[in-house]
């Protein structure tokens, strides 16, 4: 049985704490508003900020299953909702011909038994309340979005066959969107908007801390710093947090006791992912590493 | 960031006030007051999401200002930008709201005066280092009382001009507070390493709030209401502007280049079948094509070859406009963009290293090769060297751009070597910085060229806007 909902917003924070996602200032609140009201949460943000990690950690928190539809150009409600098992189908007239009359096996060929359920379909289906995550929403057409709609504020969908197919239960959605394109007012309306950003420097060492628990805590520190100052620049596609993470993974299997000019140098390559990047970075960051600058704390 | 400190400014403005003498109205009208203002700065906030707000504050504690405003903008506004004009229009609101039920109830706070000879003489020294340590923290309530104490310091010593925003500079002066590094105070001074620039703004913004606060409780009313700034409708002028509006048009364009393209492919969607995925398809059916697979319609990735005038009288705008097109590189198959005086010179490489709108202006002024003998453009040389630069490679897929404000000089605009540029190229666009109204007045020949081209009037980054629009349409033809 699921864990009953939370009751306050400080039940949510530390229930995600818990589970090992440290929310920020609103994070935690608008996943408490959205649990209450029952909706849909559009979370925005760049890429690698934890917006797919959230969903993960509510349905953990909820104890509940996730559902997830990754989107992509071209999805359509085929793949997304459901389709009819046409082969199924034809064996079924196949298998009948003989005896049974049209109407009947008309009837009977557009019945559940027949339908294939996507991941919508087996969200709203779903005997026990699960959350479901629209990952990258932004990545489908507005076809798609407006199929949407109907899902989103009712909990039902609607096959011209069968009927309504209303939800057993109330989900937790949560619509993941890297803010590539603009999403349609009508789909924003049906939705809490929650914006991710990089998180604050105490916030993300916590969090890097939290994921290798090895590494020193001056080494981390520093670390985040220059995560920091290599976001400040106007780079193609800045390091994200799970890339922090990866860096500081790499330090410690290097067995790095500070990060300075050769270590930057050499680890590099896992926060920055662009050639014409690593020039901008390594002369104006590697420039400020040099020990006779002196950023380290530590 | 400077956006924010300039909104801050303006935050006490706002709405048409109620009457001082009508009952003062509830929270619920209070909200709705709230929603029209962020309609009135160009929020969408229809009546579902004032719907949901209401619902949601059934969900929280109002005590908890925090909340309160979170939750009010995880319902209203939808985007980074609402959100952005969400947080002024809000401390605008609330700022008012309370100020105005002050002003109505009678409440005041005691005169700083009596205030502070209870408190004796501040100890200035002390005062600073205080507030530098505030800001370290970021402690907003700690910092909200410093500044209080600042200005009763400093309203003593009779420096108030009565001008806000001069003041709020004065009294940041005084306590010595930069966010630069200051070696020669002592090593326990907090300020030695400079304050955090985010804390500086935090407490500049509190000054001002607490001056204003102070100036309408002399005043007994409220300062008229200012709209919010038009942050961003005009190009920058000057190179030295702000790096944020460039940015800020950037992923403006951006987003709204990637929704536009998808926008039209409604009309023409249906176009093309596409043969492999229908029979891939029909193999479900037995063989038989139920339902066809149709080619997706992508938005069209031009070849672009952008042509700058950089003579005095256009540089910021051409620069910047070559900013905002590299910034977009992604949008386009190829790009290559030159820059001209009197001859003309390539910067494409230029562009690939700096991605900084000031370091390229720089980088163009001094190493771009622009043969500047004269500094008078000279349209017809530039027509046949960049014909002679880009002949072979012309070809009716590619984009000319030209920007400039077709001012000759007097010289010959040789109009036939332009045209034989535009009939090798599939279009050709003219972005004139100049308002139409001056367009062929004095030595401005725009007539000429146009006849060859598109020509748009380019000088906001609405226009820039319409116009990345035009250039990224799909055009039927391809």
């Amino acid at each position: 049985m699921a864990a009953a909902a939370p009751d306050s917003v400080v039940a949510v924070a530390d229930g995600l704490r818990e589970v090992g996602y440290l929310p920020g200032e609103s994070t935690a609140l608008v996943s408490f508003l959205a649990c209450k009201l029952g909706k849909p949460i559009l979370v925005e943000g760049p890429a690698g900020v934890g917006k797919t990690e959230l969903a993960k950690a509510l349905a953990n928190v909820l104890d509940r299953r996730l559902v997830r539809l990754q989107c992509y150009e071209g999805l359509d409600e085929a793949k997304a909702l459901y389709e009819w098992n046409y082969r199924k189908q034809l064996l079924r007239i196949q298998a009948e011909r003989q005896d049974t009359g049209w109407d009947e096996v008309q009837d009977d060929i557009f019945g559940e038994e027949f339908l294939l359920s996507r991941p919508l379909m087996d969200a709203i289906t779903s005997e026990q309340p699960i959350v479901l995550l629209i990952d990258e929403i932004d990545k489908t057409d507005q076809e798609f979005e407006a199929m949407l709609l109907e899902l989103l504020s009712d909990f039902q969908i609607s096959i011209p066959e069968l009927g309504r197919v209303e939800a057993r239960t109330h989900p937790v959605v949560l619509l993941t969107s890297n803010n590539s394109r603009e999403l349609t007012e009508a789909l924003k309306r049906r939705c809490l908007y929650l914006w991710l950003d990089y998180p604050e420097l105490a916030h993300e060492l916590a969090i890097v801390r939290l994921h290798v628990p090895e590494l020193q805590e001056n080494l981390a520190r520093k670390l985040v710093e220059v995560v920091g100052m290599v976001r400040d620049l106007d780079l193609k596609k800045p390091p994200s947090i799970a890339e922090s993470i990866d860096w500081a993974r790499a330090l410690l299997l290097l067995g790095a006791q500070d990060i300075d000019r050769t270590m930057f140098r050499e680890t590099l390559s896992v926060i920055v992912k662009h050639r014409t990047d690593l020039d901008v970075v390594s002369e104006r960051v590697g420039v400020k590493l040099d020990p006779a600058a002196g950023l380290a704390r530590g | 960031m400077s956006s924010a400190s300039a909104s801050a400014s303006s935050s006490i403005l706002p709405p048409g006030l109620p009457a001082a003498d009508a009952d003062p109205p509830g929270l619920a009208a209070r909200l709705v007051e709230f929603g029209e203002e962020l309609r009135a700065e160009g929020v969408a906030s229809g009546t579902s999401e004032l719907l949901d707000a209401f619902a949601i504050l059934e969900q929280i504690t109002w005590t908890e200002p925090e909340d309160f405003r979170e939750a009010l903008a995880a319902t209203l506004a939808k985007s980074q930008e609402d959100r952005r004009t969400f947080e002024l229009v809000f401390e605008r609101f609330f700022f008012r709201a309370t100020e105005l039920a002050a002003v109505r109830e009678g409440v005041k706070e005691g005169d700083h005066e009596g205030e502070l000879s209870q408190l004796g003489e501040i100890d200035l020294d002390e005062l600073r280092r205080q507030i530098a340590a505030a800001m370290r923290e970021g402690s907003e309530s700690l910092m909200r009382d410093l500044a209080r104490l600042a200005i009763a310091a400093f309203g003593r010593r009779g420096e108030g001009s009565g001008v806000i925003g001069v003041d709020v500079q004065r009294i940041r002066r005084a306590l010595g507070l930069r966010t630069e590094p200051q070696p020669d105070l002592p090593a326990d001074d907090p300020r030695r390493d400079g304050v955090p620039r985010e804390g500086l703004r935090r407490f500049e913004a509190l000054l001002r709030r607490e001056l204003e606060r102070g100036q309408i409780e002399r005043t007994q009313k409220l300062p008229p209401s200012r709209p919010l700034n038009d942050l961003d409708r005009a190009l920058p002028s000057g190179p030295l502007q702000d790096l944020a509006a460039v940015h800020r048009v950037v992923t403006q364009l951006k987003r709204r280049l990637k929704t536009q393209g998808q926008e039209t492919r409604g009309n023409r969607r249906h176009a093309h079948v596409d043969v492999r995925r229908t029979m891939r398809a029909s193999l479900q059916t037995g063989g038989v094509p139920v339902d066809l697979r149709y080619k997706p319609v992508r938005p069209r990735r031009p070849e672009i070859y952008v042509l700058c005038d950089v003579s005095t009288s256009v540089t910021s705008a051409s620069v910047f406009f070559l900013s905002v097109l590299h910034a977009l590189h992604d949008s386009f198959r190829k790009m290559r963009s030159f820059v001209f005086i009197e001859r003309i010179s390539e910067v494409t490489d230029v562009f690939d290293r700096e991605r900084d709108f000031r370091a390229v202006s720089e980088a163009i002024g001094r190493d771009a090769g622009v043969a500047d003998v004269s500094g008078y453009t000279d349209y017809g040389r530039v027509w046949s060297e960049f014909r002679a630069l880009v002949e072979d490679d012309l070809h009716p897929r590619a984009t000319v751009i030209v920007l400039g404000d077709a001012r000759t000089n007097g010289r010959d605009p040789r109009a036939d070597i332009f045209a034989q540029v535009t009939a090798a190229a599939g279009r050709t666009f003219w972005l004139n910085p100049e308002p139409r109204l001056y367009w062929n007045y004095g030595d401005s020949v725009i007539a000429t060229y146009e006849r060859h081209c598109q020509a748009f009037e380019c000088w906001t980054t609405g226009h820039l806007e319409d116009f990345v629009k035009a250039l990224t349409q799909p055009v039927s033809s391809a």
